[in-house]
């Protein structure tokens, strides 16, 4: 037993018994460092006027005294054809969005496209979809297509396919293998796999993407009228460069209650797709 | 049963239809037509429009990297809010989520914790930083606050969901070793949590790179500013410049994280 | 204050060397549906007890009821000179560290190292500082690493307690609850999760370090002969009542009947 012991290599460490390898614990420490290093340079060098920012409460309560009482008739006049407006950008972007997503979902996807180029071409234009915000998109296509909602729906759409291509190539990837396999065996053709191997796997959860997607481009369509591209954002961007503050908070309230509407819509829909 | 008829003794396969999910379908369509022809897109219009598209790319080309110091500058702006705005959100969210797990606070406690994380949620960004911008004036303070905001609404939803998931039993069995509640805490929770923690931080510090190249243009820092003044100039070939410098610091980002990621696992 | 509370009541004497009693023990989740309905119990201070009876009769519920994992509606528990049943915050906390706990589901800490989850067992004692810091005593590091060798788990130090098999991770759950130095050992249905051979290694392993430490096991187990292997002892319960007491020579068909119902499974 003893000799045992001596020779099992675990009792020499007994006395240092450490949580981490010192490789783990050198690479932890370098990353907190370079965390902290980070932090305080931002701190530090971000340019802050301290004037104003002791100024803030009383702007903030002078903003909020100008904004007391909405001013509901706006709603008729500017913000419900604009809502609507808002409302088909979203819906028209997420489906236009949907289409070209589902070729790039399947090309990103490892175990249904073999083959390394089309995954990185497919993995580039997803990645490239998703840096550039949708308030850029949205620069690009009011200069290609004029100001208006067709190129907030363009904005939304190319903006999305990052999103939704990425989360269903990943669905895709997580699908199970055995009905795959089985449907190889009988010999079918690559088509028929895909409609009745992966689809049927994949479709709720390509719908709550789908959804979910919807429900943010909701909201990011509501400030795409701030660069021109039609909506909600124009009424809001009009208030605010008159500074009719009570308009602007007729908007907002505006916002506020389709994003709740929305919001239960969605998880009502949710339950019964799922 | 109702699908498998019989008769003359041979059993005959009907398909059964989904009739709601059809219908749905259907519907999405003739919605689709109803708002093509609701934005007058034809194809004379698309027509025009590649050509236009064709036309601005080509002014985009190549891009012009001439003006460096004001990319550089405006790009380390966003990387400084995008940072701050993390941990300060992070800092803040940490205690909102823990109040707002259900499983750990009693009902008084997670409504009010709630409220917050919706109200922090039910705005873009951008919108926020509009109020800011009026409060604090122009700048990377207000750009900050802004996705501080937006932070708060995102990161402590999602703790608030991951304490509530974790597993009971190794609770149990440390409650069982007479460990203090704070022990409880360290060994029972956050070895649970720690690593999804991190994921969700690690997603917000990207999402909010991407956001905090946008509020520039409402005046709120960063190299959205800078992206918007070339654009109204019409210098297309310094936007692809700024674009493509975007896309290239999103990519870092995400190599980082998922070196973070790998570190935490 | 509990101290002097107990030592007026009549078990005391016996009750200082480590024995285990339960009075009139009541536990009812919703009111008016009691899981256990009194149950009285006498357990020495050594020995395996084993309890048996069928799902759902409050077996569980007993035993998380003597550490206080559930608060018991009514009765009292003695054990080394207190009524665990009064105690509260940190009085039961400490009186917790003195009783170690085998889960059915091993309940290791996933996330953590086979050693993080033996050291774990000191919790009580350490502070929690300390603790986070994963700052404890080369003592206590010396005898986790002796009890990783008693239960055949030092290679494994340093691996995550969620790539260890079912045997596994109980083994290093037995060596956390012996890293309490515990006067009892409780263990709620330890081989559930096991297969046969594994689930007689693992009693084997429970019983045989209980008596070299001299300290008493309550054991819930469903199987029959496994309970009649190794107990001294075996407490059979039905619909929240202790039903059959008594060593496993005596226990006959006729009491499983009892415990149990019905008998075609006996045959």
């Amino acid at each position: 037993m003893n000799q045992q012991t001596l020779d099992n290599p675990t009792f020499l460490e007994k006395k240092n018994w450490t949580r981490f390898t010192p490789l783990e614990r050198t690479s932890r420490f370098l990353f907190y460092v370079v965390t902290l290093a980070a932090i305080v340079v931002s701190m530090q060098t971000i340019e802050i006027i301290p004037e104003f920012l002791i100024d803030a409460p009383e702007q903030f309560a002078d903003m909020f005294n100008r904004m007391w009482p909405p001013d509901v008739s706006y709603y008729p006049d500017s913000i419900h054809d604009a809502m609507l407006e808002t409302i088909h950008i979203a819906t028209l972007g997420t489906l236009i969005a949907i289409i070209m997503a589902i070729p790039v979902g399947v090309m990103v996807a490892e175990n249904v496209t073999q083959n390394k180029l089309l995954n990185w071409i497919a993995r580039f234009i997803l990645v490239s979809s998703r840096s550039i915000n949708s308030l850029v998109w949205a620069l690009l296509f009011v200069a290609i297509l004029g100001p208006g909602p067709l190129a907030g729906a363009f904005a939304i759409a190319f903006r999305s396919v990052g999103f939704i291509g990425k989360l269903f190539g990943e669905a895709l990837e997580e699908s199970h293998k055995g009905p795959i396999e089985a449907l190889h065996t009988t010999g079918a053709p690559w088509f028929s796999i895909m409609t009745m191997g992966y689809w049927p796997q994949v479709l709720p959860t390509f719908w709550s993407i789908v959804l979910f997607r919807w429900d943010i481009n909701l909201r990011e369509s509501a400030v795409l009228g701030l660069v021109g591209a039609g909506g909600i954002g124009v009424a809001l961007s009009t208030a605010l460069e008159l500074f009719f503050w009570d308009r602007v908070c007729m908007v907002l309230l505006s916002m506020l209650a389709v994003v709740a509407i929305v919001e239960l819509l969605v998880t009502q829909i949710r339950k019964r797709i799922l | 049963m109702s699908n498998a008829a019989t008769s003359n003794g041979k059993r005959k396969y009907v398909p059964k239809r989904n009739w709601a999910g059809t219908i749905a379908y259907i519907l999405l369509a003739a919605y689709l037509l109803y708002v093509l022809t609701l934005f007058d897109i034809n194809l004379q219009r698309m027509y025009v429009g590649i050509d236009r598209g064709a036309e601005f790319i080509g002014r985009m080309m190549p891009p012009n990297f001439e003006r460096y110091a004001l990319l550089i500058e405006g790009m380390l702006e966003s990387l400084q809010i995008a940072v701050i705005a993390t941990t300060v959100g992070v800092i803040l969210s940490l205690p909102v989520g823990f109040l707002a797990a259900r499983n750990l606070m009693p009902a008084w406690v997670t409504w009010p914790a709630r409220a917050i994380i919706v109200a922090c949620r039910s705005f873009h960004p951008v919108i926020v930083a509009i109020l800011f911008v009026k409060a604090v004036g122009f700048g990377a303070l207000a750009g900050s606050m802004a996705l501080v905001v937006a932070s708060i609404g995102f990161i402590s939803k999602l703790f608030a969901e991951a304490i509530e998931e974790i597993s009971l039993k190794q609770i149990e069995a440390i409650r069982a070793t007479g460990a203090p509640f704070s022990s409880v805490i360290t060994y029972g929770v956050l070895p649970q949590v720690m690593g999804r923690f991190i994921g969700f931080i690690s997603y917000q510090l990207d999402s909010n790179l991407r956001n905090s190249t946008m509020v520039g243009i409402v005046g709120a820092g960063g190299i959205g500013g800078t992206l918007f003044a070339a654009f109204q100039r019409f210098d297309y070939d310094f936007v692809s410049a700024i674009l493509i410098s975007i896309i290239a610091v999103i990519m870092v980002a995400e190599g980082v994280n998922n070196i973070m990621r790998k570190l935490y696992r | 204050m509990t101290q002097l509370a107990t030592a007026s009541e009549p078990h005391n004497q016996a009750n200082t060397s480590g024995s285990l009693v339960l009075k009139n023990l009541v536990m009812e989740y919703v009111p008016g549906v009691p899981v256990l309905s009194g149950i009285s119990l006498e357990l020495e201070a050594k020995g395996i007890t084993a309890i048996i009876g069928p799902s759902g009769t409050g077996k569980s519920t007993l035993i998380r009821c003597i550490n206080r994992l559930v608060d018991p509606t009514s009765g009292d528990i003695f054990f080394k000179g207190q009524n665990l049943a009064k105690l509260k915050g940190r009085q039961l906390r400490y009186a917790r560290r003195h009783i170690g706990m085998v889960f059915q589901e091993y309940n290791l800490l996933e996330r953590l190292s086979v050693m993080e989850n033996v050291l774990s067992g000191r919790l009580g004692y350490v502070s929690a500082f300390r603790a986070w810091l994963r700052k404890f005593s080369p003592e206590d590091i010396d005898k986790a690493f002796e009890l990783l060798e008693q239960v055949g788990m030092a290679d494994f130090a340093n691996q995550r307690a969620d790539a260890l098999s079912g045997g596994q991770r109980q083994r290093v759950a037995i060596a956390r609850a012996l890293m309490q130095s515990p006067d009892i050992l409780l263990a709620d249905e330890p081989t559930s999760s096991l297969d046969p051979k594994t689930s007689v290694e693992i009693l084997d392993l429970m019983t045989e370090q209980a008596r070299l430490r001299h300290i008493p096991v309550v054991i819930n187990i469903h199987d029959v002969s496994l309970a009649k292997r190794f107990a001294d002892r075996i407490v059979g319960m039905s619909a929240g009542k202790v039903v059959f007491d008594g060593p496993p020579e005596d226990l006959q068909n006729d009491h499983l009947k009892t415990i149990y119902g019905g008998e075609d499974w006996l045959s």
